[in-house]
């Protein structure tokens, strides 16, 4: 039942709240390098001293990771159901197996990426 | 729609009774027990009953027998086999819908809780009205539909192996415990039939003497009646029979698929 409650919740989350960065993101890159920069700015990195432009970057940085780990979640749970609709895997221990695995894979792939863009990128 | 809180009347008020083990038991589990008077428009209430494993089956039933007979003659349930093959006795206990006559003391941890199916309008006590379930398991038609004359002399004749297709499927004993679990049938039951009837009606679709499977089908293909089903599998963590309502649903969404192909 979990992971049918965090499918719902990523996807919601997805909807709304990808959504709705996905579109400042592009209207900020349409409106022109000056709007794009105060995008960045926020998203990204404020300028040193500036506590809140900083607050902000955190919060951008934990929504992203969030989204990322939402994105991840909703896909391999939606690939489960792709299985699931062939008629297998209804067996109880390979149901909840499968279960587990789309969070412990979601949680993995998300702190690779993560670790890639904080550490790796430089 | 969904509700996330009860409705004001049926709303748990404290001040329930406490029926006290006899002075000298020693092993003493004590049972917390959904009651509901429609008679005295009260709220429910849990009532506390205290039990002396040493002196007492080793079921929930056994227990819930035991409190009726020696504590509190008003508590109302259903059971009738006491061998979890009626359906009579399900409930739910410590959260998890079982029947009451399979579910050992043994396993139930702490203070054993016990309510009515969860999500079922209550009649009294542990007794949930099934009236609406029935209607809906009446609603698929469960019987053989045929057109052809039946052959005379002798039976419809089924293969061993068209038989055995039907396995796992006419264990069902329609207790319910697999549709109250599911939260799209909480929600939608309505218009959803939920996984035990839709299990009954995949029961009839698998047999190889049904001659109306294209009928069947038809009236299943509906975003209410058979696709409110998200395999949440719940149904399939809880039946007592260790049946598969998850798995003849998907198998139902199969043939409604592979006969447009």
């Amino acid at each position: 039942m979990l992971v049918s409650i965090l499918h719902r919740a990523t996807g919601t989350a997805l909807a709304i709240g990808g959504g709705v960065l996905f579109t400042w993101w592009l209207a900020a890159a349409a409106s022109g390098p000056d709007y794009y920069e105060s995008f960045r700015y926020y998203a990204v990195e404020a300028a040193e001293g500036d506590t809140l432009g900083f607050a902000v970057n955190v919060l951008a940085k934990i929504v992203a990771i969030g989204l990322t780990w939402s994105f991840f979640q909703h896909l391999f749970s939606g690939l489960r159901h792709f299985v699931l609709d062939t008629g297998a895997g209804y067996e109880l221990k390979s149901n909840r197996i499968g279960a587990i695995l789309t969070i412990v894979g979601s949680v993995a792939v998300t702190a690779l990426i993560w670790a890639y863009i904080c550490f790796a990128r430089g | 729609m969904a509700e996330f809180s009860l409705p004001k009347n049926s709303k748990i008020r404290s001040g329930g009774k406490v029926h006290k083990a006899p002075s000298d038991a020693t092993n003493v589990k004590t049972f917390k027990v959904y009651r509901y008077d429609p008679d005295s428009g009260e709220n429910p209430r849990y009532d506390k009953f205290e039990i002396d494993l040493d002196n007492c089956g080793p079921m929930v039933l056994d227990a819930l027998i035991k409190m009726k007979n020696e504590q509190d003659a008003s508590l109302t349930f259903r059971r009738s086999c006491r061998e979890g093959i009626c359906g009579s006795c399900s409930m739910n206990m410590n959260g998890k819908n079982g029947l009451a006559c399979t579910t050992a003391i043994e396993d139930c941890k702490g203070e054993v809780r016990i309510t009515p199916l969860p999500h079922m309008d209550v009649i009294k006590d542990l007794v949930p009205d099934f009236t609406h379930f029935y209607a809906q398991y009446a609603s698929i038609q469960p019987w053989l539909k045929t057109v052809t004359p039946a052959p005379s002399g002798k039976e419809r004749l089924q293969s061993p192996e068209d038989r055995a297709k039907l396995d796992g499927l006419y264990e069902c004993i329609l207790c319910a415990c697999c549709s109250t679990s599911c939260p799209s049938y909480w929600w939608n039951s309505d218009k959803f039939l939920g996984p035990a009837i839709l299990l009954q009606a995949y029961r009839w679709l698998a047999d190889s003497r049904d001659e109306f499977t294209g009928e069947r089908l038809d009236e299943l293909e509906d975003p209410f009646r058979l696709y409110r089903c998200h395999t949440i599998m719940n149904c399939s963590n809880v039946c007592p029979k260790g049946l598969s309502p998850a798995r003849a649903i998907a198998e139902i969404k199969k043939m409604e698929v592979e006969r447009q192909i």
